[in-house]
């Protein structure tokens, strides 16, 4: 028995209406490949490159609940920013986040890092400084190689105190692409 | 040896739709089944939380969808009788909760089902908690009763229902 995908859609928007979802999900193309997007009451909590939605689907029931369910609705305010933030309209993400699954020393890191503007890079040093861990880079660097959030959450922003952009989750073209489309990199040196 | 965990929901949602639909298809008829699949999965995921493993999921949904078609049943015995539109636009089986609104509910729920949303006497019993001949029963006892009260011309003509036939009772007779 097939299920019409009105049907489908209907009960999808109708879960997530109803509040009885842990986490909403959805995927959305952009110019760096389809991202997978989830969302809790709290906010947005999981942005994923190369997502593969089974294993997504249960690391997100891990961390926030089973009820996980692919839900267009919840998910397009983050939809909406990011499609602005890569046409270039959007420099500031105005998103509620849910970090409840890092550890509060992660989280301290990664409410300063969504502090770095648009445009700018700063250094694991720096950003470790800046959340009062001055000998802390190496652990910075491993807080930004497990953000959650990429892209809203900007760890592309943050490079090496040598100029080099050292790693990222997404692989390293993807933190090239933002950056460039940030106007942040010399495009010639490159 | 029992899952620790029921899997994430969109998986159990994914691995259980098509049986859950066609289950309620056959309790209900196509056109209600799209209600009470929403129902269904709703109540699904209101008890998903209580849920300790992820043993016999299948016959879990199951069991949600045939109360929800039961519940769906006795929903519609116990729904006043709606205004009547001015145009004639409801569904067949509207048209006939009306027509049937005062046999005693077991018949009434017979006729319905069976002129109104085309169900087997078998899915009528099913739905009813009867025998499919206990249903088939309660249906022409229910036609003979309204053929009784309805009287009048009509019925002298046609010795059948009172009502010329239309599209929506030709099946009737």
């Amino acid at each position: 028995m097939t299920v019409s995908p009105m049907l489908d859609r209907r009960f999808r928007e109708a879960a997530a209406a109803a509040g009885l979802l842990d986490v909403a999900y959805d995927l959305t193309d952009s110019p760096i490949g389809t991202l997978l997007v989830a969302t809790t009451d709290r906010g947005v909590c999981r942005i994923s490159f190369d997502p593969e939605p089974d294993r997504m689907t249960e690391e997100l029931a891990r961390a926030f609940g089973a009820r996980v369910l692919r839900a267009a609705g919840p998910v397009e305010p983050v939809r909406r920013q990011l499609d602005e933030y890569f046409d270039g309209r959007r420099k500031q993400f105005e998103l509620a986040v849910d970090l409840r699954p890092s550890a509060p020393c992660s989280r301290d890191v990664l409410r300063r890092l969504a502090r770095v503007p648009h445009g700018e890079v700063t250094t694991y040093g720096a950003l470790a400084r800046a959340a009062g861990r001055p000998q802390a880079a190496r652990a910075v660097g491993t807080v930004m190689n497990r953000n959650p959030i990429p892209i809203v959450l900007p760890c592309h922003r943050v490079i090496g105190a040598n100029g080099s952009l050292v790693g990222y989750g997404g692989g390293l073209e993807r933190k090239e692409r933002l950056l460039k489309l940030e106007g942040a990199l010399d495009n010639t040196l490159l | 040896m029992a899952a620790l965990h029921p899997p994430p929901f969109e998986k159990f949602y994914e691995e259980h739709r098509a049986a859950v639909l066609g289950e309620l298809r056959r309790l209900l008829g196509v056109q209600a089944a799209e209600d009470a699949y929403q129902e269904t999965f709703l109540r699904a995921l209101r008890g998903y939380d209580s849920l300790r493993h992820a043993d016999n999921l299948h016959a879990w949904a199951l069991t949600i969808a045939r109360r929800v078609a039961a519940d769906q049943h006795r929903r519609r015995d116990a729904e006043p009788e709606a205004p009547e539109p001015s145009i004639d636009t409801r569904p067949a089986y509207a048209e006939l909760g009306e027509l049937a609104g005062t046999l005693p509910r077991k018949e009434r729920a017979a006729v319905v089902l069976r002129y109104g949303y085309d169900l087997s006497y078998a899915a009528i019993g099913a739905a009813l908690g009867s025998s499919e001949q206990a249903a088939r029963q309660a249906a022409s006892a229910g036609v003979r009763r309204l053929r009784r009260r309805l009287g009048g011309a009509d019925q002298q003509r046609s010795g059948r229902l009172s009502r010329p036939p239309t599209d929506k009772t030709r099946r009737m007779q």
